[in-house]
């Protein structure tokens, strides 16, 4: 309860100081809109369904390249760090990669696929399959071969090791690659949407960039705000549930 | 000695080493861990292994499980030969290695789900019947993290216990506990050894619990690891860690491994 009062108290006085400061006229509106400004936006962009069709368009991408990132990460991850040989070609390839900011991939996508959704669908899985590699590599290595001599002495092999002995011991490394998969995945999706225009799709990242070019700075802080509401119901819903349960089962993170 | 004691003496071997040698490369050179080693297990006894570290002793737990793969001899459990781990055969661990993502339950339920032949209702029960056995049913539910070291270690004995093997491979698995919760482990687990009737080895550092546990004794020299010498103990169950006729026996034993272990340089060139 004090939590939640200490959470609205700080994010309202946010909100105040913002709206003072919009208000005392030292900047144009152009350049900062007050929360108000924003606010009706939202209002009006909601009611004529805009806002409902980019973020639509924007999460469906987001789904889809988030999962196969996931869909082929998680058992590449598991491989790599099982096996020497993929752990010093497709590991040390996945580690390089994974440096590069995920805009990189925008101009070898446009070349590739052109203005299509393919190209945004390659930006996106880009942007998430070597993190999740990486992580899930990391949480496997982290066991305690203990687990596996103790399952082995118990009668478990081969894809039964894999799901209920690596996987599970793996879950904290996991659900944080998952974690970092999704914020990269995000970030990658709005590069490519800034920067490839199509017609198949009209998402949040392009309803910021025609803001920006129609100087509409209401419109683009509340593409912001819509971006990072959508990322921490993300948290609160896909993750969360994950991070309680090991938590409670491993006795870590105390601080709660 | 009562006829059952009789019978189980005059049974065949359950697990037969014979001339079992294991060494490893090291960057310090090669360690014999294990040089031509042969024993013979009765049905039912309680044997311990006693040594310095690194005497092998622990190599030899791991070569009867399967977990290990000797050079050359062989091990035959029930007759059989031993090609890798098999659920006749549990271990017990010096650290508990249960599975934080399950609770107790969970724990000595994962054997079991591995086991063919029963049901889910089935192997709960059997689960239940083991956490009962250990004094734990009360904490079916908890997570590892809440219990005691020694509520730890009584978790992985029934997870050991459930699949029902005739083997129970002990590898110093009180090794890291308080001095009273281990005095509580020594009752318990001659308690469940009369009651389940399992063939024990039971690897350990210490002499005076060798003494107390084992039918059998035997005492290990390190590199090329050899067994020294055996001692059977002939006191009554079920016993005492600091009654004084066990004394005398971990006297004995303690004088025999400072013996070797003095003229260990000679002994090595040998």
């Amino acid at each position: 309860m004090i939590r939640s009062i200490s959470s609205i108290v700080f994010f309202l006085s946010l909100l105040l100081s913002w709206e003072f400061v919009a208000r005392s006229g030292h900047y144009s509106p152009v350049i900062l809109p007050s929360p108000l400004n924003v606010l009706e936006y939202i209002w009006q962009a909601t009611c004529d369904g805009t806002l409902w069709v980019a973020t639509l368009v924007t999460m469906k991408r987001l789904i889809l390249g988030y999962g196969l990132g996931l869909l082929f990460g998680i058992p590449l991850g598991l491989v790599t760090a099982r096996f020497r040989l993929l752990q010093d070609t497709l590991g040390l390839l996945a580690l390089g990669v994974q440096t590069l900011p995920s805009v990189c991939w925008v101009p070898l996508a446009l070349l590739w696929f052109g203005q299509t959704e393919a190209a945004m669908l390659f930006v996106v899985v880009m942007g998430t399959l070597w993190s999740v590699i990486i992580a899930t590599n990391d949480g496997v290595r982290a066991m305690p071969p203990i687990y596996l001599r103790a399952a082995r002495t118990m009668g478990s092999k081969g894809l039964h090791t894999w799901i209920k002995v690596i996987l599970p011991a793996s879950l904290p490394y996991l659900v944080g690659g998952m974690k970092q998969g999704w914020a990269f995945a995000w970030r990658s999706l709005m590069a490519a949407e800034i920067f490839v225009t199509i017609l198949t799709g009209f998402g949040l990242g392009q309803l910021l960039q025609y803001g920006r070019e129609l100087l509409a700075m209401d419109q683009v802080v509340a593409v912001m705000a819509i971006i990072v509401v959508i990322g921490l119901l993300a948290d609160r819903l896909l993750f969360s549930p994950w991070e309680r349960f090991f938590h409670k089962r491993w006795g870590t993170g105390s601080i709660n | 000695m009562s006829i059952e004691n009789a019978l189980i003496n005059i049974a065949p071997e359950r697990i037969e080493i014979d001339g079992v040698t294991k060494s490893f490369t090291t960057n310090r050179g090669t360690i014999v861990a294990l040089d031509n080693v042969s024993v013979k297990v009765a049905e039912g006894e309680f044997l311990c292994l006693v040594g310095p570290s690194g005497c092998g002793k622990s190599t030899l737990l791991n070569i009867i499980a399967g977990l290990d793969t000797p050079d050359s001899g062989r091990v035959l459990a029930n007759g059989e030969s031993v090609t890798g781990p098999g659920r006749d055969r549990m271990v017990m661990f010096q650290e508990h290695a249960l599975f934080p993502w399950l609770d107790v339950l969970g724990n000595v339920m994962f054997g079991l789900r591995l086991k063919p032949g029963l049901n889910n209702k089935e192997r709960k029960e059997v689960a239940k019947y083991y956490l009962d056995l250990v004094g734990l049913s009360k904490f079916q539910h908890a997570n590892i993290h809440e219990l005691s070291g020694g509520m730890k270690q009584r978790v992985a004995l029934a997870r050991a216990l459930a699949p029902n093997p005739r083997v129970l491979l002990m590898d110093e698995p009180f090794a890291a506990l308080d001095a009273l919760t281990r005095e509580q482990l020594y009752g318990d687990i001659q308690r469940i050894w009369e009651a389940r009737r399992k063939t024990i080895v039971f690897v350990t550092h210490n002499v005076r619990e060798a003494a107390c546990l084992g039918d059998r004794v035997l005492l290990f020299s390190p590199n090329p690891g050899r067994i020294r010498a055996e001692f059977q103990v002939d006191l009554p169950r079920a016993r005492d860690i600091n009654s004084v006729e066990l004394a005398r026996y971990s006297t004995e034993i303690t004088t025999a491994l400072k013996g070797f272990t003095n003229k260990q340089g000679t002994e090595v060139a040998e």
